[in-house]
């Protein structure tokens, strides 16, 4: 890992240097340009990120921030294949935010499917620039030459030059517009194993997160926040806090919720301590606000079965579902339920922020990414974006949270006022109360068994709050949230209903929402897999089965299936008291399937294994596909079982780990893992293997107890009694 | 305000700090070492984890007035170094187990100390001693793997010095 300090010293080292190549992108309106860059040019704008200076140091740039996703290797992976240098040869450093890195944020599971071809092309311009400069110095066609290893050799002799001389000719040449990209099977770094280089200095104490930062002479700050939602300050008093050794400033401060603002208190002190103690003792006066008498979750689910009981906002239609529903005796309609949830990253979020004298910033934070911090300190503090620098740390989890920036104005807020580097950590309780939380959401499903006990008629109706409308005022009356159009669309899942039909209707709460871990796919694939389980049995055909006509369409599907099939014919015949349930759900341009074991053990249910199937196309690294899909098996239980954030009177009812259980050794199940290997286009890794756990927990208890659970989290102590 | 004489990782640190100051504050704040993380508070994640005298603390909830003359705190960064790294350290490796790795420090501190306490210990044991360090990338299996195999290390390494 490369510190910040070691960055700096390189970035000064390579403008120190007198010539070398940088490759990278000018968005143009046409998209993306490959450019050569001047060294010269690194200080102030540039999008490099293959940099090789005269002493003959690669180092490559990582764009989006390592939320433990492995971005680090996953990014300066496509960048080494197509240049020809071997990972242990590179020095990576992380991007600021400048708008020429193009975007910048960890998010979407986006990272390797955005950028597979586009920084594989900034590696192969610069491999063939290199090139070309050899053969110019040799006087030989560029044919005769390869690159290996971050050198160029003549073939046929034992000529051989570095990329550190020949950088300062090859700048000067012009960049290919079409750099030829390698085929699958000449890969030496895509798609092998590889162990990650992060890894050696997360076990040793030195990996620095945000929260580790330092900054000379920097004060450490706690806020607190309204318990209730939108709650506002009324007054306080600190004569008790004040006088903790070590407290210097208790001020207010700006904070964002999303779609308004309101004031925190914030306590500055010169040790994190002092600033957390004396936060405890000041007495603060809240108004709580009428609307949060009755903001409970009951009242918000009440509501959504209110709605849900109505027509929706149409998504997507194939055919006339309600005359087809109307018209048909075999028919079924069923409401699915899930839970606001907490992204609980144990790293609480945290900001260090310097708003100077002289008119600059800068921001030390783990975030998502640094083009948005930029473009929101800048915004903040209204002062150009070339004033402002942003150093992305790794961030110690996030899930979504730490995209949401809100944490970071408090800090920048904070230095401005008190005219010193502050470093802002929310208290773990401020963490998990204040959210913002995935939203709670209802399915109502509805489904027709059609001639020959086909699976005809797919209705699915999606009810709760828009993130998007929430944060954004972003969606107008008629119209439905298009994220969540994406994920429960059928032409996206390629389910071959006769007759199908999404909705979508808004539940408004001000409770705080956001985007966790595969967004509203995590809600969605709750009632979708569930419901085609229920639909299947009233068909009299086996679940598996049932998908396996549906998808009847599309080749890529049914190889997971045959993948399922295989499996349940080599495992070994289910005890007594054992089940399995299925799923299968696509997110973010990849599949993904679970098959979940459970067993009874009295009045609970045990979950004895897990085995997912990813099919993500293309990929950089299968352990880390393992570990991403172990991750997503983990906090898909979690959210199947555990927890479930609730409000009452406008505040949240959890405050801690010891309230909102999150997963634990001895709730980890086995898990095997299978990844489909095809040459398919690289789909996200991060996300896509959660959707599908919960349902299928929730058909493997059908399958063991005969009983339909609707509603989310599954108390598994109880459940069989 | 007291002085207080800490050995931690072999080195003697004095601080001057509040008596009820915890020491995670004291040994991330005042001692510098930012190895050993901050997730509640309360003594429910275990991302705090450190060793007195080889005992597993939650340092979030132990005061530093609390640590006795010549007891010895050791964090993540006193168990091995990058060169001699600690078995357990080397098992983390071989299995890739970190993945934020915020909760890694106090992961290996539990193992350390599970491992001292029952060399070869079963899935069980695992599973009770390291129960109170939670990890919410979901790194559990990864862990149960690589304290086997820091334990079949040890053995043969024992077996190896006969």
């Amino acid at each position: 890992m490369i510190t910040n300090t070691e960055r700096r010293n390189f970035l000064k080292q390579s403008l120190l240097g007198t010539a070398g190549l940088m490759i990278g992108f000018r968005e143009t309106a046409s998209g993306k340009t490959l450019v050569g860059l001047l060294p010269a040019e690194l200080s102030t704008e540039i999008n490099p990120f293959v940099l090789i200076d005269t002493n003959g140091i690669i180092t490559l740039v990582n764009s989006r921030p390592d939320m433990g996703q492995g971005s680090i290797q996953a990014v300066t992976s496509l960048l080494a294949e197509e240049l020809e240098v071997s990972m242990d040869q590179i020095n990576i450093i992380h991007s600021d935010g400048q708008a020429k890195y193009g975007s910048q944020g960890s998010g979407g599971s986006s990272t390797v499917r955005g950028l597979w071809t586009s920084l594989r092309q900034a590696g192969a311009a610069a491999k063939e620039m290199l090139i070309e400069a050899a053969a110019k110095q040799w006087n030989v066609r560029v044919d005769e030459c390869y690159a290996s290893e971050g050198m160029v050799y003549l073939k046929g002799s034992d000529k051989k030059l570095t990329y550190g001389i020949l950088a300062k000719d090859a700048v000067k040449l012009e960049v290919p517009k079409n750099p030829k990209l390698k085929e699958p099977k000449e890969f030496k770094i895509l798609g092998k194993y590889k162990r990650r280089s992060d890894i050696p200095s997360k076990t040793n104490g030195t990996a620095v997160f945000g929260i580790d930062v330092v900054v000379p002479g920097m004060l450490y700050a706690v806020t607190i926040h309204p318990p209730s939602v939108q709650g506002k300050l009324i007054s306080y008093d600190d004569g008790a806090a004040k006088i903790i050794k070590g407290v210097k400033h208790i001020i207010k401060t700006e904070s964002n919720f999303p779609g308004g603002k309101t004031e925190a208190i914030a306590v500055v002190a010169d040790n994190y301590w002092s600033a957390l103690k004396a936060s405890k003792l000041i007495i603060i006066k809240w108004d709580d606000g009428e609307m949060t008498k009755t903001l409970d979750t009951a009242t918000y689910f009440k509501d959504a079965y209110e709605i849900a009981s109505k027509p929706g906002i149409r998504a997507e239609e194939k055919g006339d579902f309600e005359a087809f529903y109307a018209a048909s005796d075999k028919k079924l309609e069923s409401i699915y339920e899930t839970p606001f949830l907490s992204h609980a990253a144990i790293e609480p979020v945290n900001a260090t922020a310097h708003v100077k004298e002289d008119g600059t910033a800068e921001v030390w934070a783990p975030i998502q990414g640094p083009d948005g911090a930029l473009e929101e300190t800048a915004d903040f503090l209204k002062i150009p974006k070339e004033k402002i620098k942003i150093n992305a740390l790794l961030l110690g989890g996030s899930f979504g949270r730490k995209a949401y920036m809100n944490f970071m104005k408090e800090a920048i807020d904070i230095s401005r006022q008190v005219k010193a580097p502050v470093k802002l950590i929310w208290p773990r309780e401020e963490d998990m109360m204040q959210g913002p939380f995935r939203p709670a959401m209802l399915s109502k499903m509805k489904g027709v068994i059609g001639n020959k006990n086909r699976l005809s008629g797919w209705s699915h109706h999606v009810v709760g709050e828009s993130i998007q409308a929430q944060h954004w005022n972003a969606l107008l009356p008629y119209q439905a949230d298009n994220w969540l159009s994406g994920e429960m669309s059928m032409e996206n899942h390629k389910y071959d209903f006769e007759v199908n039909s999404e909705s979508f209707s808004r539940v408004k709460t001000p409770i705080p929402t956001l985007w966790w871990r595969s967004v509203y796919a995590s809600n969605l694939s709750w009632g979708q897999e569930c419901f085609i389980d229920e639909m299947a049995h009233l068909a009299g055909v086996e679940p598996l089965e049932a998908r396996k006509q549906l998808l009847h369409n599309s080749k890529r599907d049914l190889k997971i299936i045959e993948k399922l099939e295989a499996l349940i014919q080599a495992s070994p015949a289910l005890p007594a008291d054992h089940a399995r349930g299925i799923a299968m759900f696509r997110s973010f341009e990849t599949m993904s399937a679970a098959m979940i074991e459970v067993a009874k053990a009295g009045n609970a249910v045990k979950v004895v294994k897990v085995t997912s199937i990813i099919d993500c196309g293309q990929y950089v690294n299968p352990d880390n596909v393992k570990a991403q899909t172990e991750g997503n098996i983990s906090m898909g239980l979690q959210a199947a079982i555990n927890g479930g954030i609730t409000f009452t009177q406008g505040k949240c009812d959890q405050t801690n780990y010891h309230e909102y259980q999150i997963m634990r050794m001895s709730e980890m199940p086995q898990v095997e893992i299978h990844i489909i290997d095809n040459e398919e286009k690289a789909g996200g890794v991060g996300e896509p293997g959660l959707p599908p756990i919960a349902p299928a927990l929730g058909n493997a208890i059908f399958n063991l107890l005969k009983k339909r659970v609707y509603k989310l989290p599954i108390d598994l102590n109880t459940i069989a009694g | 305000m007291a002085t207080f004489n800490l050995t931690i990782n072999d080195q003697r640190f004095k601080i001057d700090a509040e008596e009820d100051m915890p020491l995670l504050w004291v040994i991330r704040d005042l001692a510098g070492l930012k190895g050993t993380k901050y997730g509640c508070g309360m003594a429910q994640c275990g991302a705090c984890t450190i060793h007195i005298d080889g005992a597993p603390v939650r340092s979030c909830q132990y005061p530093v007035s609390a640590v006795k003359k010549k007891q010895k705190i050791t964090t993540i960064e006193g168990i091995g170094t990058p060169q001699l790294r600690h078995a357990v350290q080397d098992a983390w490796i071989a299995e890739q187990v970190p993945q934020c790795g915020y909760c890694q420090s106090g992961q290996i501190m539990s193992a350390v100390a599970l491992l001292n306490e029952h060399p070869d210990p079963s899935d069980a044991q695992i599973d009770t001693y390291m129960n109170g360090n939670l990890c919410r990338c979901g790194t559990y299996d990864r862990i149960r793997k690589a304290i086997h195999k820091a334990a079949d290390q040890s053995k043969t390494k024992t077996m190896g010095s006969h």
